[in-house]
């Protein structure tokens, strides 16, 4: 293992010792705030390094899942310092080496480590060129950089990487260096091709699954057959003679096994599963209809999240209610989880595709009883993760498993039927909506109340131990019941308070703490349904109000950043006012403000619905999106392209099953997704704001792409579907 | 275990394993490749796709013993120095986000250009209708084949 006091030693870099704690920070009474993510990392060379070599290395709590942050960031820093970006190295997500950024999630990479890199990179090249003024006889503002070469007037000049040993980056950052205006940026705002790509299509060592190391043991996991059920029995001794077992450990209701090879390590699992005796018992609720009605009934006092009246609001004279639910979800990535773990000399080293290297670290600890500064945890990729999937829970798994194989490393990847059964899914939800219309179909109230189970019980608690395996040792480590995320981001009630402008508006959360079936964050948390309902219920307004849906929307947003969006999207979709589905072919419109907080998104959707099958088909889809001043178009695009297509298979096809005591969804052909032949062309407007702040733009699409679709299938065929996913077996039963 | 012997990229690749291994485990484990990605074991998401004499085939259910025929990965295409042009064409269009699907979609890509020089939009939707992209890079997949295609041509 590296240690970044060697890491940093390597060379005689520009930043000098180890300053990453915030002690620092917190000795002061109250340090002034800082952007971003420097608040909590306030020392410039925990962000960047500058070597005399000619590379400069940026340090980021921010990991890569495909989403293509470590070039949005690259673009930021080159801006800032002046250096070509073929110099810049970026390291991400390391206990040893870099910020800690708490998770990479809540599409907050670009607005918490971009931020701060971009005020750190300022303030670097601010030093350096203090220090070059002072050799060359110049004034810091005669200087000029040109790729890390600072030129005086008369043409003398130095480089970073001859000042790198001289000028200090171990200070804390004042963030008075004042970042570049847009108009001098060289690389923020263009399609800078993505630094991991190509090694993702030649075979290079990419992700989790790729790291090797030498006297590595292959290992799997056996999980139980149910949620509730505990292990009884088990002869261990057959499956330990098995060619090429390594190890076979046993905690509680943990099993585990290692093999030389890692068919071995599969044959070895089928065996311990065929072996195991286990007690089961039906822990899980009602599935299908009833799981709504089981959610609501339960005992759990509604929490206002918002209130608002007005006196002076015109009555309603017609009013509306609608029921909407969403199912269980799953993340489904295509690579399931993997961790490889290594114990040496009572220290564990752990290679995670983790959202979040410190809070797993933490965890970690916890549950393996040893101190936090004993586990490194290196951030390497893995497939796409869209919340929180297995990741974590595999690494403990992994860590448990290698404290039984002698200091042998070992690479634990989940199979197909672990990933699906055992992950923590997105949130059942139920929203129940309501709404008047005054004379002149203007909305004077709202309503939203909203069942749900947590959509946040990742690592890093202050109490208790959020990984799998920790729930079923012998003496097991059990889970801090979870808080809801708190407004204004919010986590059930994410996006659930209405941007527009109604005079009397009231939000109300049941939130069901306990989760029998473990839920956790799914990419927008409650916003895809919240959004999903609320946008689906504005379109049922403007029909009783006999509107156009992008009209009545206009008509009740002052927001003009949105307001500019939904025209936007309206344009490129070619919307005609008031056009009529043909019973079959119809078009849909919603918008979200992602957590109220994040980008603006209006999506138009186009779908053909086989009245005969009740297949429904998205054919097109414009979005719109202003996420502020954009890093990186291309990758706005293809987070807002993704994210819809998704959202299309979300709202389509996506379920859980499980039965009372079980999970039944294993395989991909229990739980069926968008294929090539059903996904929709799909146009993005990028509205570039350089003037404006970041805005996170990684989940922005997801809701409004629900409701669109809901929205169309309305318009096609005059019916109105409020159950997700709307399966053919529905639409079906609903066209009838 | 027994012995296989087998031309992988060209090279003769000699390994003892048992008869029922799938592919997969020999291709990333004994051969060193990481192409060829576990998704499913089950034949289901085609992470796992390699060519056994030309044909696609889905690695991680196929055992060692109806390997018959050379085997090519996506790294037999081309190397980050000299790229195949599907590969060039995927990292030209950035096809992917996470790009754990990716090796599947070049190697079918792969074997549907050697018998369709160019095909259309939706030719390439169906011949890779059997791969699960979770990411939801279809459309810019599709444009990446075609992208390919055309160069092959000229």
């Amino acid at each position: 293992m590296t240690s970044r006091r060697q890491f940093l030693k390597s060379s005689s870099a520009l930043v000098i010792g180890f300053s990453l704690a915030p002690e620092l920070a917190l000795a002061q009474a109250s340090p002034a705030r800082l952007p971003g993510s420097l608040n909590n990392n306030r020392m410039l060379d925990a962000w960047l390094r500058i070597d005399p070599n000619g590379s400069v290395t940026i340090f980021s709590g921010k990991i890569e899942l495909g989403q293509g942050i470590g070039t949005a960031l690259s673009q930021i820093a080159a801006d800032e310092l002046d250096v070509d970006l073929k110099r810049i190295a970026v390291v991400h997500g390391d206990t040893a080496l870099t910020p800690n950024e708490g998770q990479t999630a809540g599409s907050l990479s670009v607005e918490h480590s971009g931020t701060a890199l971009r005020f750190a990179c300022a303030e670097a090249r601010e030093i350096l060129l203090s220090a070059a003024a002072a050799k060359l006889g110049s004034s810091p503002g005669e200087l000029k950089v040109t790729d890390g070469t600072i030129t005086a007037p008369g043409g003398a000049n130095l480089t970073y990487w001859q000042l790198a040993g001289e000028a200090s980056l171990n200070r804390e950052a004042t963030a008075q260096a004042k970042p570049k205006p847009p108009a001098e940026h060289r690389w923020v705002g263009k399609s800078i091709a993505r630094r991991d790509i190509p090694k993702k299509f030649t075979g290079g060592a990419a992700y989790v699954q790729d790291v090797r190391l030498p006297g590595m043991v292959f290992g799997r996991v056996v999980r139980p057959p149910s949620p509730g059920a505990e292990l009884v029995s088990l002869d261990e001794a057959p499956v330990r003679g098995m060619p090429g077992v390594v190890a076979l450990v046993r905690d509680g209701s943990f099993l585990a096994v290692a093999a030389e090879r890692e068919e071995q390590a599969i044959r070895a699992r089928e065996a311990l599963k065929k072996a195991a005796v286990w007690k089961e018992s039906a822990s899980l609720p009602p599935a299908g209809d009833a799981l709504y009605e089981h959610m609501m009934a339960l005992p759990i006092a509604g929490q206002t999240v918002t209130e608002k009246t007005s006196a002076v609001a015109a009555p309603a004279v017609k009013t509306l209610e609608a029921r909407y639910t969403r199912p269980y979800q799953a993340h489904g990535s295509i690579g399931p989880s993997c961790a490889v773990a290594q114990w040496q000399e009572g220290k564990l080293a752990m290679w995670t595709h983790s959202q979040g290297v410190f809070p797993l670290r933490a965890d970690l600890a916890k549950a393996l009883g040893v101190e936090p500064g004993a586990v490194r945890c290196t951030h390497v990729e893995g497939a796409g993760c869209y919340g929180h999937n297995g990741a974590d829970d595999v690494a403990l798994d992994a860590a448990l498993l290698a404290r039984a194989t002698g200091g042998r490393p070992v690479k634990l990847q989940w199979m197909r039927d672990d990933e699906f059964m055992w992950e923590p899914y997105g949130s059942a939800m139920v929203m129940k909506l309501g709404g008047g219309l005054d004379s002149q179909g203007n909305i004077v109230s709202w309503s939203h109340e909203l069942w749900s189970h947590p959509h946040s019980t990742r690592p890093g608690a202050s109490a208790g131990v959020n990984l799998l395996a920790a729930q079923y040792l012998a003496n097991p480590l059990l889970r801090q019941l979870p808080a809801d995320v708190p407004q204004p981001a919010g986590g059930s009630d994410r996006n659930a308070i209405p941007l527009y402008e109604f005079p009397n508006v009231r939000v109300v959360k049941h939130y069901i703490q306990d989760a029998p079936l473990r839920t956790s964050a799914l990419r927008t948390l409650g916003g895809y349904a919240n959004v999903f309902a609320l946008e689906s219920f504005m379109d049922e307004l403007a029909a009783a109000a006999q509107a156009d849906p992008v009209e009545f929307r206009l008509r009740h947003m002052k927001d003009p950043r949105a307001r500019a969006v939904i025209e936007a999207a309206a344009q490129r979709a070619g919307w005609t006012p008031k056009a009529r589905g043909d019973g079959a072919r119809g078009r849909g419109f919603a918008f979200s403000k992602y957590k109220n907080l994040a980008c603006y998104c209006a999506i138009a959707a186009e779908v053909v619905v086989d009245r005969k099958s009740g297949k429904v088909r998205v054919t097109r889809a414009v979005a719109a999106v202003d996420a502020g001043q954009i890093v990186n178009p291309d990758g706005v695009v293809n987070q807002i392209e993704g994210g819809l297509i998704q959202s299309a298979s979300w709202t389509l096809k996506e379920s859980v099953r499980f039965d009372r005591t079980r999970v039944t969804t294993r395989s991909w052909a229990d739980y069926p997704i968008l294929r090539f032949e059903e996904v929709p062309q799909v146009e993005v407007v990028v509205l570039n704001q350089p003037n404006e702040r970041f805005l996170g733009v990684g989940e922005g699409s997801q809701g409004p792409a629900a409701a669109a679709i809901a929205n169309a299938i309305a318009n096609a065929t005059g019916v109105r579907l409020r159950s997700l996913p709307f399966t053919p077996a529905r639409v079906k039963a609903a066209l009838v | 275990m027994a012995k296989f012997t087998l031309r992988v990229n060209g090279e003769p690749q000699t390994v003892s394993v048992e008869a029922d291994t799938p592919l997969l485990y020999v291709l990333r484990n004994d051969v060193g490749l990481n192409g060829p990605k576990f998704g499913c074991g089950l034949a289901q998401c085609g992470a796992c796709t390699v060519l056994v004499g030309g044909k696609p085939v889905r690695s991680c259910v196929t055992p060692m013993s109806a390997v018959k025929g050379p085997v090519t990965t996506i790294e037999g295409l081309g190397t980050l120095d000299k790229l195949h042009p599907l590969q060039r064409a995927f990292i030209e269009e950035q096809a992917c986000q996470c790009g754990y699907c990716g090796n599947g979609m070049v190697m079918s890509a792969k074997a549907l250009l050697d018998r369709n020089p160019a095909p259309t939009a939706s030719e390439v939707r169906q011949a890779l209708n059997g791969h699960l992209c979770r990411c939801a890079s279809h459309n810019r997949i599709v444009r990446a084949v075609q992208r390919a295609a055309k160069e092959m041509q000229s």
